[in-house]
């Protein structure tokens, strides 16, 4: 019997690790201890819930666990046999409690292939990978396929790059094979900046030879001895596990010289990055790996043919790998025949924002919105109204109810105004504005703009500037068509992929919610009370019943009235903080 | 002005600091293409970068100090302002701002009187801002340290604090 504890980072924040502490030492006082195996694995993607403690092999899926339940689940459910059922997942729309995970509206649509070990095996422990067929993909390559048959395989798979740029793996293989150097590099772009996903970084927390393999069968079809990994330093738990893996694969022999007895040689070296979003577009990426500053540099010539020390080099992403010892062990037409006609496969997405069920998930291309917000994301959250769904990061847009409908691949997302990107997907509901949604990415978008082409650089800072300027109430209709203009100048002229992509967040909201930019810019008003320039507070005086709780809670002393009378605001020193409105019990305040 | 050669530029650096960073470069075997990994574990030594260090790792590398200068400066990871002794982040990545997290940036603000990147007079807190920590289940986020908050929103701010100024 196995006990699994997720040991992803939102569940290591709400205390799993001394989860698992107290069930091994629960264990040890029963006298379980070699009867029962506690196991700290990867994310199980329900960070909603977190942290989860699943029992296997009967899939008892306890949710919300907290150390001091411990006690309980090893006396009831491994003793007695008993589930516990306050701690079982309960279906908030059926109110029925779901005790097998199989049954959760949450997996039920979700097919991994590259999430497939993650909240499955221990991924400090090489000999769990490898029973559950790991290394056999590479086995398979170097002593029965010849490179060529490599890539052939996963051209046919018709796997395209999950970062977000979306080309095919194989080609990209292939044109890098077919430079001649005598070194080239594998490089795992790990380096993920997008805020609002962390899908690469569960998927290297949960399974991190996954990534090894791939690497070490690309190194075999294009003809590379390193591979490099270039992960980000705020991911200490994903570098701590990479460090550990490489470890065992060398001891193991999977990493190092002549791999599987033949002469095949690979090794792989990590390197770090230093909080830069630009390092995500690949020459930067390179850059930064050679120790300077991640700035880009126009393509071509691409890495396949100069790239890391102006050698031959290949750079997928972490999702990228994962997919492809799964292709190689079941083969590419098992592969192609998931997905939609162009976008082949699965997608991970990190489903976060307005939404009940935070979480990784990974779906078939294909899949509709409706699907993944609805049915496995659980909804919206306290029973609002969904108003729009961001997908592809800063580089992306925001897509509406009537998008709901449309099967999730590449070119259907680009199609409506946004894109896949490298998989996060915030929800949002009517109570968030697209105005300040749209100047919270450009804010992010000025911030990590490198610097080195002017479109990016100034543009981004006027654009922001104008927004800030609408958000404010001191917009011109002028300005609307000002932001359109720059926009498509910025995409047009940037240098990298941060740049081209940078306005989409806008284009998208001025395409799909021009109205809320009109009603900031003529009515100076904000529809979902988040300007707070366009707000004022201020007391409904039927309804004040002088209890002076708004007035005590007030934290710049903005509210007066002596008690039992009507309260009044001052909206000059009012910070327009909303605890008031927050704390008053008669809805006696209100935000116009 | 009197020129200055990379060689005699006088550091404010105890011998013993001097020591640690040239054992790091060394490690590295004093490659400019380590610079970026020099740096990390300098910083991890130092808690932060100032100038001084700068000018050692430069000399160390054999590469300019305007380059290791705009090498730190460009990457958010590096800081030249020592952080407080108890670091706060808040964590800005949209889940965190869909869910409020610059009001809760705002409440830290005013309580401690400082802005972002900047460190209370008693050293002893200091404020940033970190993109996405990917605890999105547990949004806003806020870090202590490497102490993790979640759900956290503006009234919850002054509880925090309460539990480090004791200490």
């Amino acid at each position: 019997m196995h006990l699994l504890v997720c040991g992803g980072t939102g569940c290591r924040a709400a205390a799993s690790d001394s989860i698992v502490e107290s069930l091994k030492q629960e264990l040890e006082n029963k006298g379980l201890q070699d009867d029962v195996q506690v196991i700290m694995t990867g994310c199980f993607g329900f960070c909603e819930k977190g942290p989860i403690v699943k029992v296997s092999p009967d899939n008892t899926f306890y949710v919300q666990v907290k150390p001091e339940d411990v006690t309980e689940i090893v006396e009831e459910h491994l003793v007695k046999g008993r589930q516990v059922e306050r701690l079982l997942y309960k279906d908030p729309e059926k109110k029925e409690i779901v005790a097998d995970s199989k049954n959760m509206d949450f997996y039920k649509k979700q097919i991994r292939i590259s999430l497939r070990n993650c909240g499955f095996i221990d991924p400090e422990n090489l000999d769990e990978y490898i029973a559950r067929d790991g290394y056999m993909a590479l086995g398979k390559c170097l002593t029965e396929m010849k490179p060529a048959d490599v890539i052939n395989e996963i051209k046919e798979s018709g796997l395209r790059g999950r970062g977000g740029g979306g080309f095919p793996t194989g080609l990209k293989w292939e044109i890098a094979s077919k430079n001649d150097a005598d070194q080239k590099y594998v490089v795992c772009n790990a380096d993920e900046g997008d805020p609002g996903a962390f899908m690469d970084r569960s998927i290297l927390e949960g399974d991190p030879h996954a990534v090894l393999e791939a690497m070490a069968i690309c190194g075999y079809s294009m003809g590379a001895t390193k591979g490099l990994i270039y992960i980000r330093a705020e991911y200490p738990l994903a570098i701590k596990r990479l460090k550990i893996a490489i470890e065992q694969a060398r001891e193991y022999g999977l990493l190092g010289k002549n791999i599987f007895g033949t002469d095949f040689e690979f090794d792989i070296e990590l390197r770090y990055g230093a909080g830069a979003f630009v390092c995500g577009e690949e020459t930067s990426l390179i850059h930064s790996m050679e120790g300077e500053r991640g700035e880009p540099t126009i393509k071509p010539p691409y890495p396949a043919e100069k790239g890391y020390l102006g050698k031959p080099t290949n750079v997928n992403n972490v999702e990228t790998y994962a997919n492809i010892p799964v292709i190689i062990n079941k083969g590419a037409s098992w592969f192609n025949k998931i997905g939609t006609e162009k976008s082949k496969g699965t997608k991970v997405f990190a489903l976060a924002g307005k939404i009940n069920n935070v979480g990784l998930i990974e779906v078939p291309m294909g899949t509709t919105l409706r699907e993944v917000i609805f049915e496995i994301g659980g909804g919206i959250k306290d029973g609002k109204k969904f108003k729009a769904v961001q997908t592809g990061g800063p580089s992306g847009g925001c897509l509406t109810e009537e998008h709901l409908d449309t099967p999730i691949d590449f070119d259907n997302l680009l199609a409506a105004g946004s894109m896949m990107g490298s998989g996060g997907m915030i929800v949002m509901d009517e109570d968030d504005c697209m105005v300040s949604v749209a100047k919270f990415y450009l804010d992010f978008t000025v911030e990590e703009s490198c610097g080195k082409c002017s479109p990016c650089r100034i543009g981004n800072k006027r654009l922001y500037e104008l927004l800030d300027r609408i958000t404010q109430g001191k917009g011109e209709m002028e300005d609307l068509q000002r932001l359109r203009n720059m926009s498509n100048v910025i995409k047009d002229t940037s240098l990298c992929g941060l740049g081209q992509t940078s306005p989409n967040p806008i284009l998208s909201t001025l395409d799909n919610f021009y109205d809320e930019y009109v009603a900031h810019v003529t009515e100076k008003k904000c529809f979902a009370s988040q300007c707070k320039d366009l707000m004022t507070y201020s007391v409904v005086e039927e309804n004040c019943v002088g209890c002076t709780a708004c007035a005590r809670v007030c934290p710049v002393g903005a509210i007066s009235g002596e008690k039992k009378e009507i309260h009044y605001i001052n909206p000059e020193i009012c910070i327009k903080c909303g605890a008031c409105e927050e704390r008053c019990k008669f809805d006696a305040i209100i935000v116009k | 002005m009197e020129e200055k050669s990379m060689s005699d530029i006088k550091v404010k650096v105890k011998e013993k600091d001097l020591n640690t960073i040239k054992e790091i470069c060394k490690s590295f075997d004093n490659k400019p293409g380590e610079l970026i990994n020099v740096l990390h574990k300098t910083q991890e030594h130092f808690g932060y970068l100032p100038a001084e260090v700068q000018e050692v790792v430069a000399q160390e590398l054999n590469v300019s100090v305007a380059k290791v200068y705009g090498v730190v400066t460009f990457y958010s990871f590096f800081t030249m302002i020592p952080k407080g002794k108890y670091p706060i982040s808040i964590c800005t990545g949209t889940a965190c701002y869909v869910r409020g997290a610059d009001n809760v940036l705002q409440e830290f603000k005013r309580q401690l009187d400082i802005e972002v990147g900047e460190t209370t007079e008693d050293g002893k807190f200091s404020l940033s801002c970190l993109r996405c920590v990917g605890a999105c289940g547990l949004a806003p986020v806020v870090l202590v340290g490497e102490k993790t908050y979640g759900r956290i929103s503006p009234e919850g701010v002054k509880e925090i604090l309460e539990e480090y100024k004791e200490l």
